[in-house]
């Protein structure tokens, strides 16, 4: 066919034992956009960055137009107008966006930094960015690294660019911006390979879907024929209920008391301004927001990891009524309060978890004071991370592998089964399914709900506006470090939600 | 461009190499190492390969003073080794383990010659705490202004070896012995005060045994206790820690007291133990040797004394050579050097493999 762009034939690659990708053969046609669907850990990752020259296939070829290929690293790719914007940004913090935008191009060529502004201008001005060149890095917002990661790629000239879950780490509003921007290359004639796991965006913003499923090539369909089931039937290999269950709050009493909480960071800024509010036993309260917006310092806060300024509040009331003051105190002195504190953190290897230690090891972190004299206990460590693999179903090795080689979504099982595991009186989960799939995010979803069931009061601060408005009892706005409203779950309007994030305060309170 | 082959050669990750696997390769990559050595040598010297490696083992270990004298050199590389460990597995840059050897070594040597006449036991206590202190301080100050204003431990613990140089420097001056001859010379050669006692006709059994004992406790402290579960956390990831509810700081300035300590014992028994005397050369360099000892082991301490032992019977066998054989110091180091080289680069092989790239009719045949 003349319209082909890229093919791939029987392309393999192997980690050690591991088959990340088992003779893939698909095309890619010019100047569409197309969806590379599939779980966590399904090769989407792998099998973009052998066409983009990271990895080198272990079996089968690639071609482009037609013609085979070698590429045999990123120059390779570039040469042959292929970019790619990886998921962790490939940036140097201390330069320039312009600076960014030139490193490892040709050495001998004089630096002119007006003509490398006035490409950036083009490049902008062509598809809808806004990129100032002499912004240092790391004084841009995550929107702003993407932007220019996608400007660098074009400004090598990429004709076929392939973005890795670019959505992640965007809000709604940027996301919007850049489905735009996406659509003006397709008018300009690019290609763009996305790799996600969002459903509604597939549907929203590609012409095509292909999916992956452990590895292998399963198909690729147009867009316009598929639905979100049928397209997560493919990915999954079975029929998914996608509905979240809410079961009415039964004997709700106020667990956690919240009041005038604020707290400043290194720098002097307001992260936190007078936030007050309750959590009750047996209900999920979601806490939505722009990120960025005072959802970590309001967990780490009450977990006891954030100083808080004087005149903060927040009070956790025990099953036998018993009030602790949990302000001032650290995150110990909290657990031998005994107060049962559940804490799933954004950073799951950076904080939940430690990334070089088993699953065994890991179980331990939070209670490691609890064996004999000086000595840790390993028996019961081993026992509990034993029963959270068979729960979980996490998949790994053994209990003694390093818990940072297994997928995201098994490390998310590790830190969220070792935490149920506490049997907290509060749960407060933060992102809690960034990054997952959906059959370990609606296993999330169910364990929440469990914990729900049975009493304990669940924080969930989420991103997806969908799944918070589907999965909680009350949703909590904040928007820059205050609280612009709580809305009622089940009558909250998706519209209302972006007013109170992005500080529009008509909307009514619940 | 289009046209360009499949690269001649990739490196691909390995799976993970079985124990007997990972060994044969370590094991062979010290027999390349030797061969090399040997190539080497006979290139420079024209001496045959097998004699130079006869001459080296009998040079480390042909007769019962030289074996001694090498296991005394292993046993306190080993000591620093098993000093260090904590530290880094803490992820705490302590390169100051020669101050820390050199101070230990200086308090001893100002108890062996102010507290002579004391009664042996409580001379050899003085001697023992004494050094663990200087050691501890050592070791505690950069701690401390890591723990409270986050100072980079890396410069203070190298510039704390230079206080402790000047330092040594000062009371070698001082306690000058003869008048003029700008070192301490041997002290308390007399009534032998403070000198280890000979066990099995030699002063060096002490020092191996204390070793031995310090490397199995080591082992335990790092594995399984709650300490070394602290230190293992800390060293991962400090928010983790913080999550955990352990103290970064408490754990960051115990440590470095362990640590320092530990070095600071080296210094007493290369002071107490064998030379007898200090100097500004005491640590020898050691301090820094035993960084790649600690991290070659991966800080476990039984391997910290195997491969002590392996350069100890390196740098014996080589000096023996350069002696034989008319060459200087520098031979010596270059063997260690090449030896080290091949280790390190071993460590690439059990974690990678190489592709090469299939022949034409190979490739084309699927």
């Amino acid at each position: 066919m003349e319209n082909i762009a890229l093919s791939l034939r029987n392309v393999t690659k192997r980690f050690g034992s591991v088959i990340a990708n088992k003779d893939v053969s698909m095309d890619i046609r010019k100047g569409e956009i197309l969806a590379l669907l599939g779980e966590n850990g399904s090769g989407k990752t792998t099998l973009m960055n052998m066409l983009s020259g990271i990895y080198y296939p272990d079996g089968g070829h690639i071609e482009l137009e037609g013609e085979r290929v070698n590429i045999r690293d990123p120059r390779d790719a570039f040469a042959l107008g292929i970019g790619m914007v990886h998921q962790h940004f490939k940036l140097v913090d201390t330069f320039t966006a312009a600076e960014n935008l030139i490193i490892g191009l040709d050495p001998n060529k004089k630096l002119d930094r007006r003509e490398i502004a006035a490409s950036i201008k083009e490049i902008c001005d062509r598809y809808g960015f806004i990129v100032d060149p002499d912004k240092k890095v790391y004084e841009m917002s995550v929107s702003e690294k993407q932007t220019l990661e996608i400007v660098k790629v074009l400004y090598r000239g990429a004709n076929i660019l392939i973005l890795d879950e670019p959505t992640a780490v965007l809000t709604p509003q940027e996301t919007e911006k850049l489905f735009a921007v996406i659509r003006n290359m397709k008018k300009d004639n690019k290609t763009v390979i996305i790799i996600t796991h969002k459903l509604n965006e597939v549907l929203e913003i590609s012409d095509r879907v292909a999916i992956l499923r452990k590895g292998e090539y399963i198909d690729t369909v147009p867009t316009a024929e598929a639905t979100a089931a049928s397209l997560t039937e493919m990915m999954v290999g079975e029929k998914v209920d996608l509905n979240i269950e809410r079961s009415e709050v039964k004997d709700k009493y106020v667990r956690l008391a919240v009041s005038h909480l604020s707290c400043i960071d290194e720098d002097g800024i307001k992260k936190l301004d007078d936030v007050s509010f309750e959590a009750y036993s047996g209900e999920i309260l979601g806490i939505a927001g722009v990120s960025g917006n005072g959802q970590k310092e309001l967990l780490e806060a009450i977990a006891g990891l954030q100083p808080a300024l004087s005149g903060s509040s927040v009070i956790f009331t025990n099953q036998e009524g018993v009030d602790n003051q949990l302000i001032g105190k650290s995150p110990s002195k909290i657990r031998n309060l005994g107060v049962h504190l559940s804490f799933v953190p954004e950073d799951r290897l950076g904080m939940g978890l430690v990334g070089s230690m088993g699953m065994a090891d890991n179980m331990m972190l939070k209670d490691y004071k609890k064996g004999h004299g000086i000595f840790t206990d390993r028996k019961s460590p081993r026992t509990l991370a034993k029963q959270v693999q068979d729960e979980l179903q996490v998949v790994t090795p053994g209990i003694s592998t390093p818990v940072s080689r297994l997928s995201g979504g098994n490390v998310q099982k590790v830190l969220v089964g070792r935490e149920i595991a506490a049997a907290p009186s509060v749960l407060m989960t933060a992102y809690a399914v960034r990054g997952l799939d959906i059959n370990t995010s609606y296993t999330i979803y169910q364990l929440l709900n469990e914990q729900k069931k049975k009493g304990v009061a669940v924080v969930y601060v989420g991103e997806d506006l969908d799944v918070l408005m589907e999965l909680c009892d009350r949703i909590l706005v904040l928007c820059g470090g205050k609280v612009s409203g709580i809305l009622d779950g089940r009558t909250a309007k998706k519209e209302e939600l972006g007013m109170l994030m992005t500080g529009r305060r008509e909307a009514v309170d619940a | 461009m289009h046209n360009s082959r499949e690269p001649w050669l990739r490196v691909a990750k390995r799976d993970g190499m079985s124990f007997p696997k990972r060994l044969a390769v370590r094991l062979g990559a010290v027999l390349i190492s030797l061969l090399v050595c040997g190539i080497v040598i006979y290139a420079i010297t024209g001496i045959n390969p097998v004699e130079v490696y006869s001459t080296m083992v009998s040079g480390a270990f042909g007769t019962r003073t030289r074996l001694w004298s090498t296991l005394k050199e292993a046993a306190l590389l080993s000591c620093i080794a098993i000093g260090l460990a904590p530290a880094f597995k803490m992820r705490f840059w302590n390169i100051g383990a020669e101050g820390q050897v050199l101070i230990g070594g200086m308090i001893t040597a100002g108890c062996m010659i102010y507290l002579s006449a004391l009664p042996a036991w409580l001379l050899f206590l003085c001697m023992f705490a004494g050094s663990v202190v200087a050691g501890a301080i050592w070791g505690l100050l950069p701690a401390v202004f890591k723990a409270k204003w986050n100072t980079n431990e890396t410069l203070f613990t190298l510039m704390m070896n230079y206080v402790a140089i000047q330092l040594t420097s000062f009371f070698v001056a001082k306690w000058e012995n003869p008048y003029g001859s700008n070192t301490v010379g041997i002290i308390n050669q007399q009534g032998q005060e403070g000198w280890f006692p000979m066990i099995f006709s030699t002063r060096y059994f002490i020092s191996l045994v204390l070793v031995l004992v310090l490397s199995v406790l080591m082992f335990i402290y790092l594995k399984y206790t709650k300490h070394g579960y602290e230190i293992s956390v800390v060293g991962a990831s400090e928010n983790t820690a913080r999550y955990a509810g352990m103290q970064v700081g408490k754990v960051t300035i115990r440590t470095m007291l362990l640590s320092g300590g530990i070095c600071g014992l080296a210094g007493f028994m290369a002071v107490a133990g064998a030379s007898h005397t200090i100097s500004v050369s005491t640590a020898g360099g050691k301090g820094f040797t035993a960084i790649i000892v600690a991290w070659l082991a991966k800080f476990n301490s039984f391997t910290m004394l195997l491969i002590s032992l392996l350069l100890a019977f390196l740098e014996g066998g080589a000096k023996e050579i350069a002696s034989k054989c008319k060459l200087n110091d520098y031979a010596s180091q270059m063997v260690t050097g090449i030896i080290l080289f091949f280790i390190l680069g071993s460590e690439f092989f059990i974690n990678y493999r190489l592709v090469f790239r299939k022949s034409e009719k190979e490739g084309s045949g699927k």
